[in-house]
């Protein structure tokens, strides 16, 4: 209410930007908003965690789909709901738990000790078991409180990892808990990995419920543009009224402009998820400024040019002309023995062998100083040992494979600034 | 030169920032852009790659400490263990100097990542730092080394500390060879392109002595460059290499002989000297000082060759032929000895071998194993006199092993009888047999 006096503010224009700026990041970094096209997902869930929470029923589920496709940010939906619920308001604990931080079960139960606030009650008491240990934990929950035990949400990010834990001991118990009618607790795990199930013991196996939500990505071009909008979209709250109706005007005579409609459909094919616009939309609004004070179609060319740059044909642009030519007799040798591998003899043969023939701008060199350049290659991973091979063999011999192929080798050279035509068209000679 | 205009922060810090950044204009300004506000947030992880000597580490260094933005500057090559690493970190974040006060301790004892999170969120709560925080990983590839979950685990931190953090990776290798098998957070890539040859010139000729003029200076960098800049790029060998040489282009001005504009002249006298130094200095066969001395001791200095050129290895008689013996086993076919060492050999067509010759020859494939045995039967045939197979000779291989000019190759198996591949250059071997009046090019197959 208080903002209706403050929308016909008309603040300064580097005012307005920073203030763009900060409501666009914010937005896309922490991936406020709604998740798209997941509603039925979204009611599963909810119902789901309300079970446990309202009704003290346990409960596990896996939430399965590809990176950036809003796993994270469709449990967060759901978790807001159910916290806004009245019943649950100061019932229910919750339990974050991270593949990559806890790296081990010992300190995923330290943790777990930490978020449920119990490191008093523990004290120095010492467990025979991880089960006894975690057993107590939550019996000290359910003595706690005021009738019956409190709900815990145990909410397992990159479950894949947890699998890899020796036994998988916490998973086991997890289950094995959310089975057995004690504390009422939900386990909900998160993971990329379509194959989870396979990495789960038996016997861990047969203790989870079997619930997958899976998400993915299922939406078409046309929504694929409503999210760009609504993302781009300035709020109503915004204080300067004057300046988001000019923004929100130009941002929709983006969507209908044809340029940025194919940039998108590239992009759109090359990977649906949202991660990758988010991205995309992050680096045109940076580009705004005061002297620039809405995206345009240009920007969106430029940073997607910028997005799929061939960061290899780029690497291969700072190489010196000597070691652009050793890759170029790489590439002759891999066509000549069919993709064999080959070693710096033989490149530097090669080398030599066009040196003599062809070569009017490249001297020749002592063969030490092209032994720098390779193995500067090899530094740069553009070239890679052949695994298996021992360390006693010479380095003038250890076979080595090329990590590029043709396309980016011509790209290369055709990027290449004063490349000298006689090294071009040595190069030509066989990869056309 | 395009101006860093940015709302956020000081003109006068700006333009120092633009002074000390030579042709980087369009890196920085990408950079501020990206950083944003000091209070907004900032991209989760930027990944900047580009070869070594391109001011990776120098823009944002200068970036950083100008602006005066909160940041850790981390050489993983220094921190090479987690615990160093997040400690490290923890330090900066805490403006902590290990110093003789405390002992030289850490801020706080951080083993796991677990830990650093949760510290790292306490260390941010106590100072309550608003800004964006900047972790800069220096020599990034080395992460791939540690723990599985660093890599991925610095890519979100923001996520996981749920605060404003940037975590900045550098690096020379490209972002595909540090993608984990699942996948993880995808950075912003950034690309910090190699200096083009006039860039080059102009960071090499603005740092000019002051006893000679600019132009003088320039002439000379543009000398060096014609003659090492098909070879190397990096700006940091083509610096030690202009100092190094630049004392020897200004000789002939100080004695008289040429004036500073005599740019032929200057060019004739350094030009042999430069290509000299390619060879030894630029492969660090011979350190810097050594170099200078040489210099200055002996003017021709036209004998001065690099390590490689006279490694050379004084040996007993007898181990010269084994080593000999060694190399033709090494590399000859074992079907050819007959042809080589039997009196009567009877009818060996050449075309037999020559059609054979087709194929890679082995000095290109390098050193093929063979058994003692073969390497005796060589060494009896290629030495005049008579040699008994005494404990001498066996004692003399072994030593050959020590020296790494043999190596042997599978595992000690007294069974089979050893086998050993002979592991030196057939220059190095060429020398070897001409103390002995041995011409060994005579008996390789590959030279036939």
């Amino acid at each position: 209410m208080s903002k209706r006096k403050s929308k016909d503010l008309c603040l300064p224009v580097g005012e307005c930007i920073s203030r763009v700026h900060a409501i666009l990041r914010q937005r896309l970094f922490q991936h406020h908003g709604k998740p798209f096209g997941v509603d039925s997902q979204h009611k599963h869930l909810v119902e789901l965690l309300k079970r446990t929470v309202v009704h003290g029923e346990s409960n596990s589920a896996l939430i399965i789909g590809p990176r950036g496709s809003g796993k994270s940010m469709l449990l967060k939906g759901a978790l807001e709901e159910i916290l806004a619920m009245k019943q649950v308001k100061e019932n229910a604990l919750q339990v974050r738990l991270n593949g990559l931080l806890q790296t081990t079960d010992k300190i995923a139960l330290k943790e777990i000790t930490r978020q449920l606030h119990l490191e008093n009650v523990v004290g120095d008491r010492v467990f025979g078991s991880f089960a006894e240990n975690l057993a107590f934990l939550l019996e000290a929950l359910k003595t706690g409180d005021r009738k019956s035990s409190c709900p815990v949400l145990f909410l397992l990010d990159e479950f894949d990892l947890f699998a890899h834990h020796k036994n998988q001991t916490l998973l086991y118990n997890l289950f094995d808990i959310a089975q057995s009618a004690q504390t009422p607790v939900a386990v909900i795990g998160l993971t990329c990995r379509l194959d989870v199930m396979e990495l789960l013991e038996k016997r861990v196996k047969s203790r989870f419920s079997h619930r997958q939500i899976h998400l993915l990505n299922s939406f078409s071009f046309i929504q694929y543009l409503e999210i760009f909008q609504e993302k781009l979209f300035l709020p109503a709250s915004f204080p300067d009224s004057q300046f988001a109706e000019k923004w929100n005007e130009s941002i929709k005579s983006l969507v209908e402009s044809k340029m940025v409609e194919d940039i998108l459909q590239k992009q759109y094919s090359a990977s649906k998820d949202v991660r990758s616009l988010h991205m995309l939309l992050l680096l045109a609004v940076c580009r705004v400024s005061v002297s620039h004070p809405h995206i345009t179609a240009a920007d969106f060319l430029e940073v997607f040019r910028l997005r799929n740059q061939d960061s290899k044909a780029n690497i291969m642009h700072g190489l010196s002309v000597l070691e652009l030519c050793l890759i170029i007799a790489m590439k002759h040798l891999q066509d000549i023995y069919d993709g064999e591998p080959f070693n710096f003899q033989m490149v530097h043969n090669e080398f030599q062998k066009f040196i003599q023939r062809k070569a009017h701008s490249v001297y020749n060199f002592e063969k030490p100083v092209v032994m720098k350049a390779f193995e500067h290659l090899h530094q740069l991973e553009l070239i890679k040992p052949m695994e298996g091979l021992s360390m006693r063999t010479q380095k003038e011999y250890r076979l080595m494979k090329l990590l590029l192929d043709n396309t980016q080798v011509i790209e290369a050279l055709q990027k290449y600034p004063n490349c000298p035509t006689d090294v071009k068209q040595w190069a030509m000679s066989s990869l056309s | 030169m395009s101006s860093l205009a940015h709302t956020a922060y000081p003109e006068e810090k700006l333009q120092e920032v633009a002074k000390l950044t030579l042709c980087r204009e369009s890196q920085v300004s990408t950079l501020l852009s990206i950083f944003g506000e000091r209070q907004h947030l900032s991209f989760p992880s930027i990944f900047i790659y580009g070869h070594t000597g391109t001011g990776k580490t120098y823009i944002l260094q200068t970036v950083l400490s100008t602006l005066e933005l909160p940041c850790a500057f981390i050489n993983c090559v220094e921190c090479f263990t987690p615990r160093l690493l997040f400690e490290q970190i923890l330090n900066h974040l805490h403006h902590h100097h290990p110093a003789p006060e405390n002992e030289f301790s850490s801020k706080e004892r951080c083993d796991t990542f677990n830990d650093f999170v949760r510290l790292y969120n306490r260390g941010m709560s106590e100072l309550s730092l608003q800004e964006t925080f900047y972790i800069v990983l220096d020599k990034a590839e080395l992460l791939r080394e540690m723990d599985a979950n660093l890599l991925p685990g610095f890519l979100r931190l923001q996520e996981l500390t749920e605060s404003n953090v940037t975590v900045i990776f550098l690096t020379e290798i490209v972002w595909e060879t540090f993608r984990p098998n699942t996948g993880c957070f995808e950075p912003l890539t950034l690309y910090f392109p190699d200096y083009s040859k006039v860039e080059l010139q102009k960071i090499l000729s603005s740092e000019f002595p002051v006893k000679y003029s600019a132009e003088f200076y320039a002439s000379y960098i543009n000398i060096l460059l014609g003659v090492f800049y098909t070879v190397c790029r990096d700006i940091k060998e083509l610096r030690h290499l202009a100092a190094l040489n630049f004392p020897k282009f200004c000789e002939p001005v100080i004695k008289g002989e040429a004036k500073e504009s005599d740019s032929h002249k200057l060019w004739k006298n350094i030009e042999p000297h430069l290509k000299r130094a390619m060879q030894t200095v630029y492969l660090r066969e011979i350190s810097s000082s050594q170099w200078e001395r040489i210099q200055q001791e002996d003017r021709e200095a036209s004998h001065l060759k690099g390590l490689s050129a006279h490694a050379h290895v004084e040996l007993p008689y007898y181990s010269k032929f084994l080593l000999i013996a060694a190399y033709l086993a090494s590399f000859n076919p074992a079907r050819t000895d007959k042809r080589f060492f039997l009196k009567h050999h009877g009818k060996i067509k050449k075309t037999d071998f020559l059609k054979k010759h087709e194929k890679t020859s082995n000095h290109l494939l390098g050193p093929k194993p063979f058994p003692l045995d073969r390497l005796l039967a060589i060494l009896y045939s290629i030495v005049d006199s008579r040699v008994a197979p005494t404990a001498n000779i066996f004692s003399q291989i072994s030593s050959l092993v020590t020296l790494q000019l043999l190596t042997l190759v599978g595992h000690d198996d007294q069974l089979e009888g050893p086998k050993y591949k002979c592991t030196v250059s057939l220059d190095f071997i060429r020398a070897v047999a001409r103390t002995v009046n041995f011409d060994i090019v005579r008996y390789l197959y590959d030279f036939l």
